[in-house]
């Protein structure tokens, strides 16, 4: 699990929104030949879904590469200046633009291009020099210096930069290696001292800050993926939406903090619910075992499916893996393993009973919690599993390839369910119940049953499954559907910020 | 690591020949990496009368990156850590501020400074600087018992 700081890292703050002339990135319509990732809007859209683009790496560059010819022309400054007073400006160009029509000295001052800017950046040999970082005083030694003035040699000075670059990732705002000197390290500078590894990371990195310090784009946080999402959503309507969109590279995941889809959580509640997971884990730690014991005759048990519904082996009693009551009562309209029992007031009168009670219901969400996200990858162990023995069948029988593929199917819609379902626990954890509680609560009861049907299936002997594909997909099919209304159900009452929630949305 | 030992040897003779007011430096090895340093309380503050021990690290590739400072001797202030580390991690002390033309000198006095007149808004103790700004007088009382208690 991440920690805090990890988990909103990118966050931008708030303040970056005050002036809102951004649109869309400056990929407008006009720009389309930038954008032929755009996700067509789908006819009807849900009341979770977000509108969102992809771009890729050379789409994010030639966006940054018409703002600068652009602001280039307006201001009639050389690129490579207006690139420097953009990234200083931090993409807003309609700012830049006023400012310099302003008081252009004063702007191009602090963004390090004052007076003499343009002239060539060179080596120079000085006699009687002595530089100040590493105390070097040989003849002929080489130096360097931007127009400020503050010459040191010429190695101190690339290791500087070596540093920054390297160590800090720090691109656009490197400045002379003087105390109290803010003059911005230019590209001129880079150029002409660093080895071209490090120029290759200095432009990525120069890159990267253009999507960090535009609030409507976002990295894609998988690993090595070097797509951007284009994203409306603002952190001022994460109280109110769930922003989930998916990479072209397949990954899904929030818009609004970058972590994986957690849908229909709102952000908030992700943080604090993962926050509270970590400072409790010792608590929570027993349950998340593998092992338990049969209720009834108490032999181990060992889970190895994704399945809840649970078969002793030695005495057969069928049970449920998540609360240890009998499995029968699942199957029935009094199915409520989902919902947390408060217990009446009176036997929470002292403090101790309270904390008790309050352990007993976290635990009670984090169980289930905890089970789906574990479950989750036991039903992928078992499709992997199962996907073997249907290959070798296949082999055997002369099913064709696309004949199994149903299994990929369940197998995905099984582990995106479950993920649901999981961010479904943190959510109850945080509402105050009332009368729309029951309706998610019945949400999620239907949902999770029709999971754990689906999820039983796969643990059919492999002859009988490759009889069972009509129920397969028909099963999963129904998942699918539960799933979305769950979702839309949920979206909508947050959207009318109708959800009663222990904690307030809008800190 | 040579280039280092070079401009570390240089400070030191500056420092030596010039020795700040309150401070105290001795290199604990040859190859000074390590220094130990002793401040006093200034006058004026509410460290008066405390001797305080700290230990000052360079790092190997010194001066592109900023030296480690921390409190061997216990202290009750905003911007150290209250733990065995006595840590600091503030102004130049922070890679993203220190430029490699900064000297030890600076980071000696900018410690000492603080003893002058803490910086509860870049605090690493947020309960010890929220006490600073609202209930200066608790502060102080703590403050100065410590000092009794561990630094004299
Ligand atoms: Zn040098
Ligand atoms: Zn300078
Ligand atoms: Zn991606
Ligand atoms: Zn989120």
């Amino acid at each position: 699990m991440s920690s805090d700081d990890e988990f909103m890292s990118d966050q931008l703050s708030d303040d970056q929104y005050e002036d809102d002339d951004y649109s869309l990135g400056e990929l407008e319509e006009d720009d389309d030949r930038y954008l032929d990732d755009v996700k067509d809007e789908k006819p009807s859209k849900k009341a979770y879904e977000v509108d969102y683009k992809v771009h890729s790496d050379e789409q994010i560059r030639a966006a940054q590469q018409i703002q600068i010819e652009e602001v280039s022309s307006i201001l009639g400054l050389p690129g490579e200046q207006c690139a420097i007073l953009l990234r200083f400006f931090k993409w807003q160009k309609d700012r830049l633009i006023e400012k310099y029509m302003d008081t252009p000295d004063e702007v191009l001052e602090d963004a390090g291009l004052g007076p003499g800017y343009e002239a060539p950046a060179v080596l120079e040999k000085l006699k009687g020099f002595s530089c100040e970082i590493c105390c070097d005083d040989e003849r002929g030694l080489e130096t360097y210096a931007m127009k400020c003035g503050h010459r040191y040699c010429a190695d101190c000075y690339r290791q500087y930069i070596e540093s920054k670059i390297k160590d800090e990732g720090e691109a656009s705002r490197i400045e002379c290696p003087s105390e109290g000197c803010s003059r911005i390290v230019g590209s001129k500078t880079i150029d002409l001292l660093v080895p071209s590894e490090i120029n290759h990371r200095y432009r990525e990195l120069l890159n990267r800050t253009y999507v960090d310090d535009k609030p409507n784009l976002r990295w894609c946080p998988a690993p090595n993926c070097e797509y951007v999402v284009d994203c409306a959503i603002r952190p001022t309507q994460l109280h109110s939406i769930v922003p989930t969109v998916q990479c072209s590279c397949s990954h899904q995941f929030c818009f609004g903090c970058g972590y994986a889809d957690h849908l229909p959580c709102p952000c908030l509640l992700v943080k604090k619910w993962l926050k509270k997971c970590e400072d409790d884990s010792e608590t929570a730690n027993w349950i998340s075992a593998n092992t338990k014991e049969c209720p009834k005759c108490v032999s181990t048990i060992e889970k190895n499916g994704g399945c809840n519904h649970m078969t002793c082996r030695k005495c057969k009693h069928e049970f449920c893996w998540v609360c240890m009551g009998p499995w029968q009562e699942h199957g029935t309209s009094w199915y409520n393993c989902n919902r947390f029992e408060e217990k009446s007031g009176s036997e929470a009168r002292d403090q101790q009973a309270k904390s008790r009670a309050s352990l007993e219901r976290y635990l009670h969400y984090y169980n289930r919690y905890d089970n789906h996200d574990h479950s989750a990858k036991l039903d992928k162990d078992l499709y992997v599993k199962t996907e073997k023995k249907m290959t070798t069948l296949q082999s055997s029988s002369g099913l064709s390839w696309i004949e199994v593929q149903y299994l990929e199917a369940a197998s995905k819609v099984l582990q995106q369910c479950r993920q649901t379902l999981k961010w479904t626990y943190a959510f109850a954890f945080y509402l105050e119940r009332n009368n729309l509680t029951y309706i998610f609560e019945d949400n999620q009861k239907d949902l999770e049953m029709a999971v754990e049907t689906l999820s039983s299936l796969f643990e059919m002997p492999t002859d009988q499954l490759a009889n069972a594909k009509k129920e397969m997909m028909d099963r999963t099919a129904y998942v699918n559907s539960r799933r979305i209304i769950l979702l839309e159900d949920t979206a909508k009452v947050l959207a009318e910020e109708n959800w009663k929630f222990t904690v307030d949305l809008k800190q | 690591m040579a280039q280092a030992a070079k401009r570390i040897t240089r400070e030191y003779t500056e420092i030596e020949a010039n020795p700040p007011q309150g401070i105290t430096i001795q290199p604990i090895d040859e190859d000074m990496f390590k220094w130990n340093i002793e401040i006093t309380g200034p006058k004026e503050s509410i460290y008066a009368g405390g001797t305080f021990k700290l230990l000052l690290t360079l790092p190997t590739n010194y001066p592109f990156k900023p030296p480690v400072l921390s409190f061997q001797t216990k202290i009750y202030h905003p911007n150290v850590t209250n733990d065995d580390k006595g840590s600091m991690c503030l102004g130049i002390l922070r890679s993203d501020q220190w430029k490699p033309s900064c000297k030890i000198l600076a980071v000696l006095e900018m410690a000492r400074g603080l003893l002058m007149e803490p910086n509860p808004d870049d605090a690493v103790e947020t309960s010890i600087a929220e006490q600073y700004k609202n209930d200066k007088a608790a502060f102080e009382k703590t403050a100065k018992a410590w000092v009794k208690q561990y630094a004299k």
